[in-house]
């Protein structure tokens, strides 16, 4: 029966006598189609002849047309050199030693060049420092061909030539001379000797000229105490692998502390050999990978950490110092003390807080202790910044003190807290020069831009620790018309030379002595016999103490840190780096501010799930003096209560394409250079979608995903005992699981056998080898919407567990004490706990790739036999002959493979490397770029190995062990990954496979696979 | 755009006419026999002196041709100038010092080995008049010779069959009529001529299952047309562009045997043959400035396609161009333009394929897979340079292991696994996708 109801959507429809709601009722569309418009003259259109078969007869035509004409192949060019390089064999890569000091990473590397093209960066192995390559180390060679690189001089956005930006350098120099105006130099640490030199040439000719070296995230506190008591503005350096107990307050030495590179060292003693490894207490607030990968932690904020650590001193001094201080925090104070002194000499001390008096208490403590691993007399010499001088320079350029500001390798506007008013300040400088690669905040305020070049394009060198030396050569001729500063240095001082003449002189007059300057360059690298710097003060450690004892905290502390992938946002425009997860909260594209659990529920900030499987999460508003960001949280397991955590190196706007403008930037709460702040924390209203690739942050007590046991029991134990074999019932009886098969086995016996073998005591999270699998497999970037639809794109991922009781043998045991559905011992609530991490959880980091199994479920399942298995071990995938209906996928019980779900390539909807000429310069030409519709997935790096055989064979001999790597186990500076043949019964590989702590991944399915992981052991003596 | 020339009736017109030539070559050489020690001269020339001297061109060295004219017959002094010129220049002789500043210091190489007689023999040669150039009388008999060698052809043979498979039917015709005729003539009853004879197309139609057969055959048929006609799309076997330089392969591979891999250099270590760089042409075309190929002319097939001496040598004027050589003054200008050839042989980007593996390693001839390349005035696809052309040589090749220490181990436990003597690729795991795609 049809309704006499009358629907009204306003008060006037009730008027029916109202012409305009007739109109409004009769018609679709409130305003009349516009037609006319979009098929021309109405006139025109009724009178021609045109009908619309005529139109489908046209429209079928050109179709036939366009498909016959297809059928003609293309016609490709092929256009040789007319002068073909010596070195350059097209198709044969070539690798050139080179460095990289950009102020914040520095390492000695190899650079992998195709037919002239750097295409990947390498670690420099046989460097004797700084050999081994970071994440964003690995992918800076993506910087060299960022599209938005600027490609000449400009002077106020108009290009200028050269030789004008020089003539007006030289003329404000030649002015300032005269007036006594000054001259600022603001640049990047470049721990180059060749430079300092060059520089203080400049300054002898123009002594108006002030250099300033100005680190984005300073090492203040520690280069002070440094200088203080060694009368050099250096860091005391350390070598973790001499180390058998390692405390860290703050310090996150696996990360970004005092340069990095640490890792490799720690790693060596964290294996455990003839019973011993070291033992690793971290006192941190936020959760970072070195707090990941400690035996003991303790959350603690900044002051509770200051406490701790003249706590420490009082105890090992024997010196009684009042602190106040918690239970756990004694009871921890009391173990770290005890270690310590029972270590003597074989003891470390480190410290992150960025306060003089902790920094003076940890060489204080290290030369109490005599420890091995402290290394004051040769020190680091990677940055010469001063806090100080930076913080005069806006003063004296607002008060018109400079005549001409130069910067180079530096974004002042950007991160410095006040860049608004280094900006402004900016203004009243008569001439200001910017270097810089990409634009940036502070090319857009700048008089002059000049194009610098990339680190690949440069010539350089630098002297990371004393007696250290490194040299940078040019692996590409500059791209566009660029130029480094000191050759405009030169230039600028009338000195006819280039700068690779001045570097060559420099080296072969101060550094090199009789030695070769070709073979230091082939090298990359050059060592020599340094004299020791010893003390030229003592610390007065009680004074220190007794400051540190008496600090107090303050209700919220803000401690701003820096990623494992952006650093200190140098990279901002590297997709690769954007997409990198990071490696503890598994979040890509953003910068957020962490809370504990119990801050998060006392503020009501709240993480969710939700349908389609994203990752959302409040919004808060920090307030740190007159600044305040709206920044996402992300609650965080281990965080100390009280702090908030927020990573610098993000919200970069200016120069970089839309989808590039992520995050927020925490510069602003970095006064004075101290990362941790006073903030107060409000709610604010909205919710952030995170991009995260990991939502289950526990195993549930799953124990044989990730195996682990403490030295205790895997010193005393049998091998059965911690790291127990599956077994499945075969005819009733009992048998390991790998003896259980359903298929003939292929022969694998003859020929090469390739395992990768995985320690997890050695992995330490940091990534390295995630972008360098990136590079070298042409892995696209999807961008931060589809990585929310979790349709990352990355071969190789770093899961991150955390344990939801304080460890994970915890877990274990409460799944096994499990005893019904319902109650306190009720799976059914009980799995639902398991959930949840924990306060302070333990956390572990497994790298997981295709595991090329044996037996593997998805060559089963495909039906156009599209992957297939080869005698190497190797799990192949023919992408041309796969037609996308993702069963082995849905197979795989690993979840490595990864679909296509677009054309990640020449697609304006995914803007990055792979959709531009100059980004495609980056390809691995060796490996094929994946259409739409395909899977991919690790293939075990074949094309590495199968370039090793061929050598082999091409020159007639058999293969050495280590000559066969993947990407992954070549960028592993920890040596987690070991890569090899197993029927070469010499191999590291297969004395590896032998150990008692191998297992593999599910084993019980019974897939054999070819990746094994090596059980984690702790250093604890509880559990 | 892709011209594909009939290459197998292009060759055999060209066999053809290299007959006729031959014929008519020692009646051209008779025309002029050179004294005999212009003779030796010229030999002598050849492998002395040519890379740096031609004898009306100047080059590294000045052009030789009336250089005893030129030093007033002074032997005396051009002895001693080719023995060791340097000797000669730093005594201060005044000729000397002249033509050794005139080519800008450039020392030429000392010849102490050759005895005076040998010189006599160059500079007689240096001073005979150039012979005259092919007559082209001979070009024309050999083009009238030419029909009357080609009795022997397949298509003639073929043809004449069909002519006399023609007049035969016709014959039958012919005494079906008579017989017939005569039949008649003699009152025979010749009814079956009239009743009706069932067609065959009514016979046909009437019987189902044969049309039903037919239809099947005829769909299967097509089906297998349609079918080889899309397996060859994207395969261009015989594909042989115009390029940009006409770069004769049986020119410098053929008749001047280089060696393959003298200017595919890389193809012994990379994965890319590689088209040679300019700077590799210059080696030689540094010196080979014209092509004088056939001291007697081009043959008259060669002329029918346009490929004189002439035409040649004006394709190494364009080589010159494109490095930027300078002929004058014997110097590059610095202005080169790279050429742009049209790539011949091309695989899709998901297949990979190594030149070191097969050329190096295996010792596969290029003409394996290239084909007959020293035969080819203009390159072209030989084989398909499908998969399946792949893996039929993969597995019928037998593996050359002796002498590499690679293969040791791995052939003696293969072998001995599959009891065989010699393992094919396939055997050694060249069959396994993953191989190949990456």
């Amino acid at each position: 029966m049809a309704s006499t109801k009358n629907y009204w959507k306003s008060e006037a429809e009730l008027n029916s006598n109202d012409p305009a709601i007739q109109k409004l009722r009769n018609n679709e569309f409130v305003s009349e189609l516009p037609v006319d418009q979009f098929l021309g003259n109405k006139e025109t259109l009724d009178n021609t002849s045109t009908n619309r078969r005529d139109f489908l007869k046209f429209v079928g035509f050109s179709t036939a047309a366009a498909t016959l004409a297809a059928c003609e192949g293309p016609v490709v060019k092929t256009i040789p050199y007319v002068v073909q390089p010596e070195e350059i064999i097209p198709g044969v890569a070539n690798f050139y030693a080179t460095s990289i000091a950009n102020g914040f990473d520095f390492a000695s590397v190899l650079v992998k060049t195709a037919e002239g093209r750097p295409i990947k960066i390498e670690s420099n192995r046989e460097a004797a420092y700084f050999s081994g390559a970071n994440a964003r180390v690995h992918a800076s060679v993506l910087s060299l061909y960022d599209s938005s690189r600027i490609q000449g001089p400009s002077l106020q956005g108009a290009p200028v030539s050269w030789s004008d930006l020089d003539k007006a350098v030289i003329d404000q120099l030649n002015a300032t001379k005269a007036s006594g105006q000054k001259v600022v130099l603001l640049t990047q640490s470049y721990a180059s000797p060749s430079t300092a030199a060059l520089m203080a040439q400049l300054q002898a000719v123009y002594p108006q000229v002030i250099h300033v070296a100005y680190d984005a995230v300073s090492k203040e506190a520690a280069l002070n105490a440094y200088e203080r008591i060694y009368g050099q503005r250096a860091l005391a350096d350390y070598d973790f692998s001499k180390a058998d107990v390692i405390v860290s307050i703050g310090a996150d030495f696996l990360g970004d502390w005092q340069g990095g590179g640490f890792s490799a060292g720690y790693a060596q003693g964290r294996v455990p050999s003839q019973g011993r490894m070291s033992r690793h207490y971290q006192v941190e607030s936020l959760m970072t990978l070195s707090g990941a990968n400690a035996d003991y932690r303790l959350p603690a904020t900044n002051a509770e950490q200051k406490r701790i650590l003249a706590a420490i001193f009082g105890g090992l001094s024997g010196t009684s110092i009042a602190v106040d201080l918690t239970e756990a925090q004694k009871k921890m104070v009391d173990a770290m003390v005890a270690d310590l002194r029972k270590a003597g000499s074989a003891g470390v001390l480190v410290s992150g807080i960025e306060d003089v008096d902790a920094q003076l208490l940890v060489l204080a403590i290290n030369q109490w202790l005599s420890s091995a691993s402290f290394d004051p007399a040769l020190p680091r010499t990677i940055t010469s910044a001063n806090a100080s001088e930076v913080n005069a320079i806006i003063p004296a350029m607002a008060a018109g003190q400079v005549g001409m500001l130069i910067t180079d390798g530096v974004n002042p506007v950007y991160s410095l807290p006040n860049g608004g008013e280094f900006a402004a300040a900016m203004q009243q400088v008569p001439v200001t020069v910017v270097f810089a690669t990409t634009p940036n905040e502070t090319t857009e305020v700048a008089q002059y831009v000049a194009a610098a070049h990339h680190y690949l394009e440069s010539w350089g060198d630098m002297s990371p620790k004393a007696g250290q030396y490194a040299l940078a050569q040019p692996v590409i001729r500059n791209l566009f018309d660029s130029r480094q500063i000191q050759t405009s240095v030169l230039n600028w001082l009338g000195v006819d030379m280039s700068y690779y003449d001045y570097v060559r002189a420099y080296w072969e007059n101060n550094i090199l002595g009789a030695s070769s300057w070709s073979q230091a360059l082939h090298d990359g690298y050059f060592a020599q016999t340094a004299s020791g710097r010893s003390a030229v003060a003592s610390v007065d450690a009680a004074s220190s103490a007794a400051a540190l004892a008496g600090s107090q905290g303050v209700a919220m502390e803000l401690v701003l840190y820096t990623k494992t992938g952006m650093g200190d946002g140098q990279e901002a425009n590297n997709p690769w780096l954007q997409e990198f997860p990071d490696p503890i909260s598994r979040v890509s594209w953003d910068n957020y501010a962490t809370f504990s659990k119990a801050d998060a529920q006392a503020l009501g900030i709240v993480n969710e799930h939700v349908a389609n499987g994203g990752l959302d999460g409040s919004y808060v508003t920090l307030t740190v003096g007159n600044t305040s960001l709206k920044v996402p949280a992300l609650i965080q397991p281990g965080q100390a209560p009280g702090t908030v955590g927020l990573a610098l190196g993000y919200g970069r706007k200016s120069g970089l394409k839309e989808l590039m403008q992520v995050g927020v930037n925490a510069y602003g709460f970095y006064q004075a250079f101290q990362p941790v702040q006073e903030v107060s924390v409000a709610l604010a209203s909205g919710m952030h979608e995170f991009a995260s690739v990991q939502l289950q942050n526990t195993l549930m007590g799953r124990g044989d995903i990730i195996k682990e046991t403490t030295l205790e029991i895997f010193n005393t134990a049998k091998a059965e005992q911690w790291n127990e074999k599956p077994k499945v019932s075969l005819d009733h009886q009992e048998v390991p699981a790998s003896s259980v098969d359903l298929w003939d086995s292929f022969d694998r016996s003859i020929g090469h056998h390739f395992n990768l073998s995985i320690d997890l005591n050695a992995c330490t999270g940091c990534g390295a080898c995630v972008i360098a699998c990136h590079a070298e497999n042409n892995v696209p970037v999807v961008g931060k919407s589809e990585i929310r639809k979790s349709r990352d794109m990355h071969w190789l991922r770093i899961d991150r567990y955390y344990s939801s009781e304080t460890s994970f043998e915890g877990d274990n045991q409460k799944k096994d004490d499990f005893n019904g559905l319902f109650g306190d011992e009720g799976s059914l609530g009980g799995f639902g706990q398991l959930e949840d991490p924990s306060a302070n959880p333990q956390v572990a980091f497994q790298p997981v790739m295709c595991q090329h199994c044996n037996h593997a479920p998805c060559e089963t399942v495909c039906p156009v036999a599209a992957t297939s298995h080869s005698r190497q071990g190797q799990n192949h995938m023919a992408y041309n002959r796969c037609v996308g209906t993702r069963y082995c996928a849905n197979n795989c019980p690993y979840k490595v493979r990864r679909f296509n779900w677009f054309l990640y390539n020449n697609n304006d909807e995914f803007d990055f490397h792979m959709n531009n000429d100059l980004g495609k310069m980056v390809l691995n030409p060796d490996v094929n770029v994946r259409s739409r519709g395909v899977m991919e997935k690790c293939s075990m790096c074949i094309q590495k190995t199968q370039k090793t055989i061929l050598d082999a064979k091409r020159e007639g001999r058999t293969i050495q062990d280590g000559e066969f790597q993947t990407a992954c186990s070549a960028a592993c500076n920890n040596g987690a990954m070991i890569f090899g043949d197993v029927n070469d019964p010499n191999s590291q590989v297969t004395s590896l496979s032998k150990s008692e702590r191998v297992y593999h991944l599910l084993e019980h399915v019974g897939t054999k696979p070819n990746v094994f992981y090596h059980v984690k052991v702790r250093n604890t003596t509880e559990a | 755009m892709k011209k594909v020339i009939c290459l197998r009736s292009i060759s055999r017109i060209f066999s053809l006419l290299f007959m006729s030539m031959s014929l008519s070559f020692s009646a051209v050489m008779a025309q002029e026999a050179p004294a005999e020690d212009v003779q030796k001269g010229k030999q002598l020339f050849n492998q002395n002196c040519a890379a740096c001297h031609a004898l009306n061109r100047k080059m590294t060295g000045p052009a030789l041709a009336g250089v005893v004219a030129k030093y007033d017959g002074d032997k005396e002094w051009l002895y001693a100038w080719i023995k060791n010129s340097q000797s000669l220049i730093k005594s201060g002789d005044a000729r000397a010092l002249a033509i050794y500043n005139e080519y800008n210091q450039t020392q030429m190489t000392a010849f102490p080995l050759l005895s005076n007689s040998d010189i006599d023999a160059i500079l007689a040669y240096t001073d005979a008049p150039e012979p005259a150039p092919a007559a082209p009388a001979a070009v024309a008999t050999a083009e009238a010779g030419a029909p009357a060698a080609s009795g022997i052809s397949n298509e003639v043979i073929l043809g004449a069959l069909v002519v006399v498979f023609g007049l035969l039917l016709m014959m039958l015709v012919f005494v079906r009529r008579i017989l017939t005729r005569i039949a008649q003539v003699n009152g025979i009853y010749t009814e079956e001529a009239k009743t009706e004879i069932p067609s065959f197309w009514k016979y046909f139609s009437n019987n189902p299952f044969l049309v039903f057969v037919t239809v099947v055959f005829l769909l299967l048929f097509s089906a297998y047309q349609v079918y080889g006609y899309l397996m060859q799309v994207g395969v261009d076997q015989g594909y042989a562009p115009i390029q940009p330089i006409h770069f004769s392969h049986k020119i410098h591979a053929g008749d001047n045997k280089i060696e393959c891999t003298y200017c595919h250099s890389s193809a012994r270590t990379s994965k890319h043959s590689g088209v040679p760089s300019l700077n590799i042409c210059m080696n030689c075309h540094k010196s080979i400035y014209e092509y004088k190929g056939n001291p007697e002319g081009p043959s008259a097939a060669d002329i029918a396609e346009g490929y004189t001496n002439e035409f040649y040598t004006g394709e190494i004027k364009k080589l010159y161009q494109a490095v930027g050589w300078d002929e004058e003054t014997q110097s590059y200008t610095g202005e080169s333009k790279p050429v742009e050839w049209v790539r011949i042989h091309k695989l899709p980007d998901f297949a990979y394929f190594n030149h070191a593996q097969h050329v190096t390693v295996a010792g596969v001839a290029c003409q394996t897979c290239h084909g007959p390349v020293e035969e080819m005035e203009i390159a072209y696809q030989y084989s398909p340079l499908t998969m399946g052309w792949c893996i039929d040589c993969h597995r019928a090749t037998e593996v050359d292991v002796k002498g590499n220490e690679y293969y040791a181990s791995i052939h003696k436990a293969l072998s001995e696994k599959y009891g065989v003597e010699k393992l094919t690729a396939a055997q050694m795991g060249g069959l396994e996708c993953g191989k190949c795609h990456y």
